[in-house]
């Protein structure tokens, strides 16, 4: 198959996991929260698309309750972090000195923290009495505020490369201003790398969700993601017996191979 | 003789040697859950340390795990003062450590001047500390010791259960025991050897020296997918304390190895913030404070629902501190709640609380929701919260679930008070009630509603404190119970704590260990480990 018709796909695919995320209250048989105690771990029928979980709540729909969770947060994630890393890794590398210095050394000491130790910490410094929602905003807007300093490093160094660039050069000699050689210049050659690292940051954000979640302090109960549905995964056995409890892993396979195979695609038309 | 006869003669030899040889002799193999922090048997504080004393161990007076009763050990009798301040022991005689140390009162005094010594920090030494100055001990013989307490002690013989006893002369120190095994070698993180002790006291009814297994690998596993898998390839013989889940799927493999020794003594509990210390809002406060509020939601919540579900089936619903499996102490006449959603709502009109939309709203207008934590990585609780929950909104209740990492849920329960509602544990090993003292009393730490507190904040915490102190020095058993029987009724009747399920008591016992008959008190299947002997390993029939 030849790479843009799988490109093609793979949107396809993608838009379609993301449609059916959205729309997830029509689409779901059930509420995701609602418990079924007389059928739990039921096997796949016409009443439970993909079987009850262990405490009898319906798999499909709290897959798709939980498409939503996962695919709507990671993106809002991911582009805080591109942001953040935009911002600050541009400014260091275009202003240099003691600014890049101190930049740098910023986020050479966040690179060096344990990422989850810290998420863990922030959330026990979260107040409890707030609903599953904003915790669930909260956990992403976390992931986003601390994902940063991987992305910056990569920026940082473009845009390091770029300023010394001939195009910039004679931009800056024929009188450019500071403020239009960022806009006219630098940002539409960074523009690849930023594409690069929003697109890279999802699937990195999406299993991040889960690995907090089989922790126990991603998305709370009842609301579902695939983080928390990937924990019915932990007992091997009881995923041999129930191999329909697969899907949320085979989903996210699939969705960050689709985000993977797309991202050649943006840095080529950039 | 010819080679073939020869051959003959010793299969015939080996065929009869058989049967006598399965009896006795083997290494059982088992897995300790963490590492032993400690051999000494007065500084044990785990579980591991404990299991490894329960081994080597040898006491003054044993509780017999299966029939609950005390039963003579290195003492042959023992008798207590009418004030309950002196206990005289008359010992054993011609006992020797396990590297051939005579024993005598000389050794009971020593381990009870290490035990009190406050230099020493020993746990087991804390039971024992009644009031102001140390317990003097006489040996006016060498196979009797009287031990003198500062103040009363209840259920004092009880307490030497816990009691190994340590040498005096011995060059080995707290290395020589006399319990059924001793520490042949040990290595930290993986394993720890114990060797039968050859000078062990006791013998069965024929006059065979105990135990007849002759070694005990305890390996270091603390990863307990690991742990069954290792018991099904056969590599070890016993598992104790399996979760429901576990259980439940080598029961389907192979109910042959799976035992339930019934009801444990552990119980899930909910308890409500009542510190007056809580940053919470007043109205929460208000709630959480109100006896109806805490009988209501105990009414709401379907506890058969959390057994069959989240337990599988293996577990009791619970309604008081004691479970039906502390034979004595439980108090049979307390009334068991039933789930009644809409007598909780009844409950709930009476204490001014009302149904609006599906809503349930307090006297000012207040939407009743609260936050329940419990501790992250905990599945079953988790599922308890989670089914709670959906049980609570049945009466209009909003439930929010945290989990958080266990030190953050700590510094909240006792240092911040941050928090509203929290699902826990309560791990029992005493039998007695006594082992609750820092729970009832008002001014407890572990008084975990509104723990530390300087004089009781109500009148029936009052009057659990006065009737703990009570039960804590009368003079017979049977004041005691009767005492403990109210405060239980108390515990019922105001729901400072809901209590939810206690949990079956779950092992795996390879049918070659011969004599197992696990128990649900520590250590549950080895409780008998002197009189379990170890038969050819059979095929599990499990898959490897």
């Amino acid at each position: 198959m030849n790479t843009p018709k799988l490109r093609v796909i793979c949107a396809s695919v993608l838009c379609a996991i993301f449609v059916v995320g959205l729309f997830a209250g029509t689409v779901s048989p059930y509420p995701y929260a609602k418990q079924f105690r007389e059928r739990p771990n039921a096997a796949p029928s016409s009443t439970h698309l993909l079987g009850t979980d262990s405490l009898g709540r319906d798999l499909f729909a709290r897959l798709i309750y939980g498409t939503r969770v996962s695919l709507l947060l990671a993106p809002a994630a991911a582009l805080l972090a591109t942001l953040l890393a935009g911002i600050f890794g541009g400014l260091a590398g275009l202003v240099g000195g003691w600014c890049e210095k101190f930049i740098l050394a910023a986020t050479d000491l966040s690179m060096a923290l344990p990422l989850l130790f810290v998420l863990l910490a922030l959330r026990a410094l979260l107040p409890l009495d707030i609903s599953p929602v904003l915790s669930v905003i909260a956990t992403f807007a976390l992931l986003g505020l601390l994902g940063w300093p991987s992305s910056l490093r990569v920026v940082w160094a473009a845009t390091k490369n770029l300023r010394n660039c001939d195009f910039l050069l004679l931009a800056r000699a024929t009188g450019c201003g500071r403020w239009r050689m960022i806009v006219r210049h630098l940002l539409p050659n960074l523009r690849p790398v930023l594409f690069a690292q929003f697109w890279i940051s999802i699937p990195v954000f999406v299993l991040t969700e889960a690995t907090l979640s089989m922790l126990g302090l991603g998305v709370i109960e009842p609301l579902p993601s695939w983080g928390n549905l990937l924990r019915g995964l932990e007992d091997i056995s009881a995923v041999t017996a129930n191999p329909w409890r697969l899907t949320p892993l085979v989903l996210l396979a699939l969705v960050v191979i689709c985000f993977q195979l797309i991202l050649p695609a943006q840095e080529e038309t950039a | 003789m010819p080679s073939p006869l020869k051959n003959l003669a010793l299969t015939i030899l080996l065929a009869l040697a058989v049967p006598v040889r399965a009896q006795t002799g083997g290494e059982l193999h088992f897995c300790l859950h963490g590492e032993p922090k400690t051999f000494n048997p007065i500084l044990v504080d785990d579980e591991a340390s404990e299991n490894v004393r329960y081994l080597t161990g040898g006491v003054l007076i044993r509780l017999n795990r299966q029939t609950q009763a005390l039963e003579p050990a290195l003492s042959t009798s023992w008798k207590i003062s009418r004030d309950r301040r002196t206990i005289t022991f008359h010992l054993r005689k011609g006992i020797h450590f396990s590297d051939g140390t005579p024993f005598s009162s000389e050794d009971v005094a020593h381990t009870m001047r290490l035990l009190m010594d406050p230099e020493t920090h020993s746990p087991t030494g804390d039971a024992f500390r009644s009031g102001e100055g140390t317990a003097q001990v006489q040996t006016p013989a060498s196979d009797v010791a009287v031990i003198t307490f500062p103040a009363p002690i209840a259920g004092l013989e009880r307490l030497f259960d816990q009691v190994a006893v340590l040498s005096a002369h011995s060059p080995k120190k707290e290395m020589a025991v006399l319990g059924p095994f001793y520490v042949a070698d040990y290595k930290a993180g993986s394993y720890v050897l114990l060797q039968k002790n050859p000078n062990y006291w006791r013998h069965d009814a024929q006059g065979h020296a105990l135990p007849y297994i002759d070694s005990v690998r305890l390996d270091i596993q603390r990863n307990r997918d690991i742990e069954l898998l290792r018991f099904r390839r056969g590599e070890l013989q016993l598992i104790n304390r399996l979760d429901a889940e576990q259980f439940e799927r080598l029961q389907r493999e192979n109910p042959a190895v799976t035992r339930n020794a019934g009801t444990g003594l552990d119980a899930e509990e909910l308890w409500f913030n009542q510190s007056p210390a809580a940053p919470l809002p007043a109205s929460k406060k208000s709630w959480f404070g109100m006896t109806e509020f805490r009988k209501a939601i105990s009414m709401a919540i379907n506890r058969e629902d959390l057994c069959r579900v989240v337990y599988a089936g293996y577990a009791k619903p619970a309604y008081g501190p004691v479970s039906p499996s502390n034979h004595f102490w439980f108090n049979a006449h307390l009334e068991d709640p039933k789930y009644d959603p809409q007598g909780a709502l009844r409950l709930l009109a009476q204490a001014g609380f009302r149904l609006d939309n599906d809503t349930l709203k307090d006297r000012a207008g207040n939407r009743v929701e609260f936050t329940v934590v419990t501790n992250s990585g905990n599945a079953a609780r988790e599922k308890i919260a989670t089914m709670i929950q959906q049980d609570l909104s049945q009466v209009g209740i909003k439930v929010n679930v945290v989990t958080l990492d266990f030190p953050s849920l700590i510094e909240r329960m006792t240092r911040t008070f941050d928090y509203e509602a929290c699902i826990l544990g309560l791990v029992n090993t005493d039998l007695d009630p006594n082992g609750q003292m820092n729970v009832w009393l008002s001014s407890g730490e572990n008084h975990q509603w509104n723990p530390s507190q300087k004089s009781p904040a109500t009148a029936w915490e009052a009057e659990i404190d006065k009737v703990m102190r009570e039960q804590a020095t009368a003079p017979t058993e049977k004041e005691r119970k009767a005492k403990f029987d109210r405060v239980q009724q108390i515990a019922a009747e105001r729901q400072p704590f809901i209590y939810l399920i206690n949990k079956d008591v779950l092992l795996a016992v390879s049918p070659s260990v011969v004599g197992a008959a696990p128990v649900v008190l520590e250590p549950w299947g080895l409780w008998n480990v002197d009189t379990l002997r170890l038969g050819p390993a059979p095929e599990l029939g499990v898959q490897k």
